[in-house]
């Protein structure tokens, strides 16, 4: 059989390296900045494009998408070359991969702090960008899968079966949920709404965190743990059962992030049977990367590489084990919305994806620069303060989130709140928010060190542009002599990719088909109606400021919740207009769902102007520009056809008289605000916020006479501040409610 | 939502889903275990090694051998 010589490209990895460590950098500044916003609301600088609500999604986008992104694709350059001895299919369609994708966080980096976004957690980016995200997912496909069928090995490691269900998830993940209605080039909303579209979201959320920041890495690390600790991977055979299991069991938890919501119960409880058994795979992967290790330990000692490997897949391990006990309903009841979530994706994603990363950076970069890592002793340190950072950062958030969730549910001896002024809840723990940053700080600091000992690496090395290898050709004719039936799936990497398809397809039917199709999984509310044109705008408003950031719309069915939020538990039939849901996933402020009517339009209007005057020692930021800017009334109309289009009931008369409606309607909260002595004008954006703010949660209360009362559930004595008693449930059972 | 439809109040014979979903589970994880366990070592052995730079043969059932630290 004849050799051929031929080689592979390190230009690409070098490309991908680069923008992994600038955007992993970036992104590190932007969560450090938004974490001091928490202990120090000044940071916010009064500025509506550096407020915390337009803050954070870029901060989740710049790590997730362009520094794990990135590192991602720089890895995955590397190995799948030398994995399949071929060179990529295409220097070009690499390059448009590697210029798409920074062009899309460029995108990402304007349009975020500017307010446009879709509301949907990791999936913030409009229309136009999810569709370049979409072009440029697949030239990376073509280039992976060109490079696949004209390889010289003939066995596919597991490594690329893990970038193959990678590459299909996230294009179905991403298509399913990008599933948008355009109003102009900077607006759309979901085509799904309320209940379903937290479904999609939740599924689509949490397997993004499955599919893009697990499967992708644990590829990863197959390949690099094995290289640097140079020996092969402890179980091959374990190694098989995990990606097959991870493939099978991911796509069904979603749900645990939906627990006592008004999603349907048979759905939160696939979520959360699944999660359970999601430890047993994910274990075994964790398991397969230490005993890696078996007999090297010593080596641990001195390779900073192998270092950061360990404290990864720790981390990983902490991670998947935490995240099943999160989702059993009684952990969830607690730590749900709480700091106690964020701490729990910063251990994946300092500890798993960060460690990761920088481990493969410095097995890299010596490597593809033909020298020596500039100094050890440095890379020992960044680990140090990485890992300290960890702690520091980690620590303090489950404290806050434990102290916070309990505090939510305290009751005194009389059977009242003991902290029914939210607030209370959040100043008790400010202090841990410093905490918080100070850890995230040493994790940059960290960072900091790496890119210079980087840097000093590359300045004494010289770059290998081209890596000469050779090997034999494939040889067609031999290959299915005596194939077992197992290789015919490992051999070709279209049936993997079915297979994969088809297992993803099992858990997504099962979950999101009856939410579709049936009735009684979304009971109607006849009092439900549309929202007003203004109060419409004001939701976009609502969704543009990142309210939904810090703020839920979802009252749980606990005693405690019903009475501090002042009515009842939410229903899934109140949320069937709601294009996109605003569930919100984290309470750093207040439940708004039944904030309709509770305090006055002044209130709100002086809430909003500066939180701090009305509610002493609040974080939120201030939202004076609502009162400067004039609402933009220009897409009024196309926004009421965009929802007459998805279903909305709202008659064609309505949307020709949609500004008149809409203006009369301001006039009567600009005439109650001008009774308060606040003066201001009816086009302002402020007023379309605060109507719809005092919309929120009150239609329920427009039923009529109560059919069923629930007299145990709800105290005699509601909180003074609560304007109407609670109504009776718009279901005829009488729900199961928790304390 | 002229998009999402409910097309069904309920589904008639609900009751038999967890039991297919049972046996789907079943099946597959026995299928898989099965999977593993019929490949033969010297593959395994084989495939392991890939990573690293070694002159792999799978024929000669070469097992690559962890270097002596």
């Amino acid at each position: 059989m004849a050799v051929e010589t031929f080689y592979y490209d390190n230009k690409i990895v070098r490309k991908f390296g680069m923008a992994t460590v600038i955007f992993g950098i970036v992104g590190m500044l932007v969560g450090l900045l938004i974490a001091l916003q928490l202990a120090f609301p000044a940071l916010n600088f009064g500025i509506e494009y550096t407020s915390f609500g337009r803050l954070r999604p870029l901060h989740t986008n710049a790590i997730i998408f362009a520094f794990v992104g990135n590192s991602i694709f720089m890895g995955v350059y590397y190995s799948l070359q030398r994995l399949l001895k071929a060179r990529m299919f295409s220097d070009l369609l690499g390059n448009i991969h590697f210029w798409g994708w920074q062009l899309i966080i460029l995108a990402a980096a304007i349009t975020l702090p500017l307010g446009m976004t879709t509301g949907k957690e990791y999936a913030e980016l409009e229309w136009p960008i999810d569709i370049a995200i979409t072009l440029i997912w697949v030239v990376f496909g073509i280039n992976m899968f060109g490079t696949i069928l004209k390889r010289r090995e003939r066995h596919l490691y597991v490594a690329i079966w893990f970038y193959i269900a990678t590459w299909i998830a996230i294009a179905l993940l991403h298509i399913v949920n990008s599933m948008e209605y355009p109003v102009s080039m900077t607006k759309s909303y979901s085509m799904y709404a309320g209940v379903q579209d937290a479904l999609v979201q939740w599924w689509y959320g949490h397997n993004a965190v499955a599919f893009f920041l697990t499967t992708p890495i644990l590829g990863l690390m197959y390949y690099f743990l094995p290289k640097a600790a140079n020996r092969p991977v402890y179980s091959y055979r374990l190694s098989i059962v995990h990606f097959w299991s991870l493939v099978f069991l991911y796509i069904w938890a979603g749900p645990h992030h939906l627990l006592y919501t008004s999603l349907p119960d048979w759905a939160q409880s696939l979520g959360v049977a699944f999660s359970i058994m999601l430890i047993a795979p994910s274990w075994g992967g964790m398991i397969n990367g230490l005993l890696t290790l078996r007999g090297a330990w010593d080596r641990v000692r001195e390779e900073p590489v192998l270092k950061f490997f360990v404290v990864a897949i720790t981390a990983y391990g902490m991670a998947t084990f935490e995240g099943p006990m999160l989702s059993l309903k009684s952990v969830n009841a607690i730590a749900h919305f709480t700091d106690w979530i964020v701490a729990h994706v910063h251990v994946g994603g300092l500890g798993w994806n960060g460690f990761m990363a920088f481990g493969i950076l410095y097995w890299l970069v010596p490597r593809l620069w033909q020298t020596k890592l500039y100094s050890t002793k440095l890379a020992n340190a960044h680990f140090w303060i990485g890992t300290m950072g960890i702690v520091i950062y980690a620590v303090p958030l489950y404290i806050a989130g434990i102290v916070q969730g309990l505090m939510w549910k305290q009751f005194d001896s009389s059977g009242f709140l003991e902290h029914p002024n939210f607030l209370e809840t959040v100043t008790q723990i400010v202090p841990m928010y410093m905490l918080r940053a100070l850890g995230g700080l040493f994790y940059l600091i960290g960072a900091l060190v790496m890119v210079w000992n980087l840097v000093m690496t590359i300045k004494q090395g010289t770059f290998l542009k081209e890596e000469k290898a050779e090997a034999p050709a494939l040889d067609d004719g031999e290959a299915e002599k005596g194939a077992y039936w197992h290789r015919w799936i490992e051999r070709k990497p279209i049936q993997m990719l079915i297979l994969s398809l088809v297992l993803l397809l099992v858990g997504t039917f099962i979950e999101l088909v009856p939410t579709f199709l049936i009735k009684e999984n979304v009971p109607t509310i006849s009092s439900v109606k549309p929202y007003t044109p203004l109060e419409l705008q004001g939701r976009d408003l609502y969704q543009r400021e990142g309210c939904n950031v810090c703020h839920t719309q979802m009252v749980r069915p606990f005693r405690s919740e019903e009475l501090r939020y002042g009515g009842e538990y939410s229903k899934a039939g109140e949320f069937v207009y709601d294009h996109p849901f605003m569930w919100g996933s984290k309470r750093t402020g207040p439940d708004l769902h039944r904030v309709g009517g509770r305090w006055g339009d002044d209130w709100h209007y002086r809430h909003l102007i500066e939180p701090q005057a009305v509610s002493p020692g609040s974080i939120m930021p201030a939202y004076a520009h609502l009162a400067e800017h004039e609402l933009d009334l220009s897409l009024t109309t196309k926004k009421l056809q965009a929802m007459q289009a998805m279903g909305v009931p709202y008659t064609d008369s309505l949307i020709a008289n949609a500004a008149a409606v809409l203006n009369a309607q301001a006039k009567e909260i600009q005439a109650r605000l001008e009774v308060a002595h606040i003066r201001t004008s009816e086009t302002k954006e402020i007023i379309a916020l605060i109507a719809y703010l005092q919309r929120l949660g009150t239609d329920i209360k427009a039923q009529p006479a109560p059919v069923v009362t629930l007299p145990d559930l709800v105290a005699p004595a509601i909180l003074p501040s609560t304007p109407t008693p609670a109504a009776p449930s718009a279901t005829p059972s009488i729900p199961q409610v928790n304390q | 939502m002229r998009y999402v439809k409910h097309f069904f109040e309920n589904i008639a014979g609900i009751e038999i889903y967890p039991m297919i979903s049972l046996l789907i589970f079943f099946f597959f994880f026995l299928a898989l275990g099965f999977y593993v366990l019929k490949m033969r070592k010297a593959h395994v052995q084989y495939m392991a090694a890939s990573p690293l730079d070694l002159d792999r043969h799978e024929e000669e059932q070469h097992a690559p051998q962890a270097p002596q630290s």
